[in-house]
């Protein structure tokens, strides 16, 4: 796998720095890749436009941050707005199609997911993110399946492992359909 | 030679003090001495075995007891006696640690280790020996320098509102609370046993005189006259309020034991909230597994 | 030499930012003793070590303020802890007055600095290598100590480990200076068996009651240590001291202790300095990077190689210990070295001081808040190649 950005944004407790976590132990530690997750601090990181940042690459990755993002996964309206700059072209526009509505401007790949909605259904707002990593895990050949499944179990708590897996497949399964 | 005279050959406290390093730098007449002479007595009292009894202080006159005591003793910087003595109490909690310091030292450069310790009841004994003034470095103002007492920083007379001691521990809340003057021989050894004894933050207060800057800057005569004045003007009201125990320049002086009561300490409560949360798995861990009792378990 | 702890090593492979490697390595290390206050970017390494701590065995308190934390660990550490303290800019300047004392008192410590953007408050989330200086000139007076600067969480836990054995082996303070990107940034750590992990015990005394002198040298300028409670009842001061430790003010005793607190670092710099080269054979100009900066550099020096420059790396693990005998050797045979670094000129006056006009030396400075452009670096390298 060749190096490849990811961007993910939104606003503070949606997960946003969990779903950068997911993936990227997914790569480094059940995938034999290698990978680097950064993220914003402070007042942003509670606030309205958070973000993590994530590099995936099989080679050793010596600069961590983002040149060119290849995948923009946008859970809020705010974080879609500061950051789709950033997308290349040709890149893979990921969203909350409830909360985002991204002008099409052709250059980009979208694909959008009801992911609060789905949560809300499955009875719990929280996993919203999950369902974003089931759905991103199906658009992209990102990291393998199985490699996400196995970090979102190991990334949440063990009370909830259930409920989330059965986020990821709702999230991987509406891409499916 | 008999053993009478081979007796008179030791002091009874040689023991306890580090006769290598006598003669020591006090002045003549300095109230220091004999507090140190009280602390010997109290811990021999204690019947602590000496080898688990650690000093430390900090910088000034006061400072340099830590030296003159034979016993594992910490000479560390200005105002940072407490909380050296806190790393090295829980590393040993076997270990009785004392902390001997000025008002200077104490109050004003280390003022906030000392609020934070008493407010954490650190299982600690500390003895200040006050004399309102800096004297190691030339009888500048401390915080403790009652208006209007003249230093060499407060030439026109000492202006600012003084700490009293007293109040500002019993707020923070230490376990024990003492005050007399060094000439109070007797009582000053007593209060110095008890708070060995108590578990949690014990502060016993010296009242003592400078004999070379504050008796002289202030024409109070000899640091003799100074002490006996101090002495023979204090009212002993044990239990008093520490509110009340505020000290004006050559005024009487409230003596006594002001506060004993029960409060658990750091190390009790950080266990307790760790069994509580964590039960079985909390792991208490005494750095160092000497096999000794753990005094304040 | 002994292995470490089973139960205080988390073997196995995580995912974890570089301050949670850090706490990881302190506690592989056999650090039982953490006295900290909050400061950002550093705060998460006490975090954890406060939710790790209890089920394994040691002691985490918060002070009052950065003053107190380091104190708090120098006592400690006589009283028989393994300890160590966390911070940043602000507080490293506060915790200058006792690593002094620590260098003083020969006492065996760790202090992990995360850096950010400085002077002052300066940028607390942000990201700075701009302490370096002031790790190894802070405090008043002369000493030496050791400073390590990681350039992942990996080398985070690693030099962990370093920065204990180091400390009990010479017996000063030793500083991990991560600057906020590696502290910041989640990557794989691997962490071997406790078997794998050697850890070097203290140098506590042999000798018997009353026949222990705190500063007697050895053969290698370095004192055996002994704890409160042993009964020695020796004493220690900050004040100049002979080998009893007691106060001497004198000159001639205060001469044979600064040339030793200093010598005992000197004389087996060496043995200390760790240093990470690659293309040195033949290379022209050599790029001397630390922490994150030697990341961004990478790009650099691969498109100038690609370019026909040829271009050397060394990137200095150690930062003190300065590796002056090595950048002396390399001056003589190569046109400049180039140091890219986040502040406006720390280790490139070093370099400069070692090179000592053999070989120009060329500053790529950033004020700290992010990291280098690498197209900056590789503009430097190609000026310095012209």
């Amino acid at each position: 796998m060749p190096r490849t950005e990811i961007r993910i944004t939104g606003y503070g407790g949606q997960g946003v720095i969990l779903t950068g976590y997911i993936f990227g132990r997914a790569a480094a530690i059940h995938a034999d890749l290698h990978s680097t997750m950064t993220q914003s601090f402070g007042p942003e990181a509670r606030g309205s436009a958070c973000s993590s940042a994530l590099v995936v690459d099989d080679g050793i990755i010596a600069y961590p941050y983002l040149n060119d993002t290849d995948v923009l996964i946008a859970l809020s309206r705010e974080g879609y707005e500061k950051y789709k700059v950033e997308l290349k072209t040709g890149g893979t526009l990921i969203y909350d199609s409830d909360m985002v509505q991204p002008q099409d401007t052709g250059d980009v790949r979208m694909y959008g997911v009801p992911a609060a909605r789905i949560a809300e259904e499955l009875g719990n707002r929280i996993v919203q993110n999950i369902v974003v990593v089931g759905f991103t895990t199906a658009v992209t050949d990102l990291v393998d399946v199985e490699a996400v499944k196995k970090s979102v179990k190991g990334s949440v708590p063990s009370a909830l492992v259930d409920m989330n897996l059965e986020a990821f497949r709702k999230g991987y399964e509406f891409y499916q359909k | 030679m008999s053993d009478a005279m081979k007796r008179t050959d030791q002091h009874p406290l040689d023991d306890i003090l580090r006769s290598d390093r006598l003669p020591h730098i006090w002045c003549a007449t300095c109230g220091i001495g004999t507090v140190v002479k009280c602390f010997a007595e109290a811990i021999q009292r204690t019947e602590i075995p000496l080898d688990d009894v650690a000093v430390v202080s900090g910088i000034g006159c006061t400072g340099r007891v830590a030296g003159y005591v034979k016993l594992d003793s910490y000479h560390t910087t200005h105002g940072r006696a407490i909380p050296f003595a806190t790393g090295l109490k829980l590393a040993n909690p076997r270990l009785k640690v004392v902390v001997f310091s000025g008002d200077g030292d104490l109050s004003a450069i280390g003022g906030n280790h000392l609020i934070h310790a008493a407010r954490r009841n650190m299982d600690l004994t500390v003895i200040c020996v006050n004399n309102f003034i800096y004297g190691m470095t030339g009888g500048q103002a401390a915080p403790t320098t009652p208006n209007t007492a003249n230093t060499s920083t407060t030439p026109f007379g000492a202006f600012e509102p003084p700490f009293n001691l007293q109040k500002l521990l019993e707020a923070c809340g230490a376990s024990y609370q003492a005050r007399w003057t060094s000439l109070h021989v007797r009582r000053l050894t007593n209060s110095m046993t008890e708070a060995l004894l108590k578990p949690g933050f014990s502060f016993v207060e010296a009242i003592a005189p400078c004999s070379t800057l504050y008796a002289r800057r202030n024409r109070l005569g000899s640091g003799f006259d100074l002490m006996k004045f101090y002495h023979d003007n204090s009212e002993i009201q044990h239990g008093a309020d520490p509110r009340e125990v505020d000290i004006s320049f050559q005024d009487s002086i409230i003596v006594g034991k002001f506060i004993d009561r029960e409060r658990p300490t750091w190390q009790q409560l950080n266990d307790a909230q760790h069994n509580r949360s964590l039960g079985e798995k909390y792991f208490r861990h005494d750095i160092v597994e000497a096999g000794g009792e753990v005094s304040d378990a | 030499m002994e292995k470490a702890d089973s139960k205080r090593v988390l073997t196995g492979s995580h995912y974890l930012d570089g301050d949670h490697a850090c706490t990881e390595g302190a506690l592989a290390a056999g650090c039982n003793f953490i006295a900290g206050y909050p400061i950002t970017p550093s705060t998460e390494v006490v975090e954890r070590y406060s939710r790790r701590i209890p089920a394994i065995g040691g002691t985490f308190i918060q002070m009052e303020d950065e003053i107190a934390s380091i104190t708090a660990v120098l006592g400690a550490v006589w009283g028989g802890a393994k300890a160590m303290t966390v911070t940043s800019g602000p507080g490293f300047s506060l915790m200058m007055e006792n690593i002094g004392l620590a260098a003083m008192l020969e006492t065996p410590c760790v202090i992990v600095n995360v850096m950010r953007g400085g002077p002052s408050t300066g940028l607390p989330t942000m990201v700075g290598q701009a302490d370096v200086m002031q790790a190894r000139w802070g405090s008043h007076g002369d000493y030496e100590i050791i400073a390590l600067a990681p350039q992942s969480p990996q080398e985070a836990f690693t030099l962990m480990i370093d920065a204990f054995n180091l400390a009990e082996r010479y017996r000063l303070p030793v500083m991990v200076m991560l600057d906020e990107c590696i502290g910041h940034m989640t990557e794989k750590v691997v962490i071997p068996e406790a078997c794998e992990i050697e850890i070097r015990p203290r140098r506590i005394s042999t000798k018997e009651k009353g026949e222990y002198l705190p500063y007697e040298i050895g053969a290698d300028m370095v004192p055996d240590m002994a704890h409160a409670g042993e009964g020695h009842r020796y004493h220690i001061t900050g004040l100049t001291h002979d080998e009893r430790g007691y106060p001497a003010m004198d000159a001639e005793v205060h001469d044979k202790l600064v040339r030793r607190l200093c010598d005992k670092v000197r004389e087996q710099a060496d043995d200390i300095i760790m240093l990470d080269e690659d293309g040195m054979d033949g290379a022209e100009i050599v790029l001397i990077s630390y922490g994150i900066t030697s990341r961004v550099a990478r790009a650099s020096i691969e498109a100038t190689r690609a370019a026909g420059i040829k271009v050397g790396s060394l990137r200095l693990q150690t930062l003190w210990p300065f590796p002056e005998k090595r950048i002396g050797e390399l001056a003589g045979k190569v046109k400049a070295f180039v140091v890219p670094e986040v502040n406006y000129g720390q280790i490139s006056l070093e370099v400069e001081r070692c090179a000592a006009g053999r070989a120009q030396t060329l500053l790529v400075p950033h004020m700290g808040g992010g990291v280098h452009d690498p197209a900056v670096i590789t503009r430097a390298i190609e000026e310095a190649a012209k």
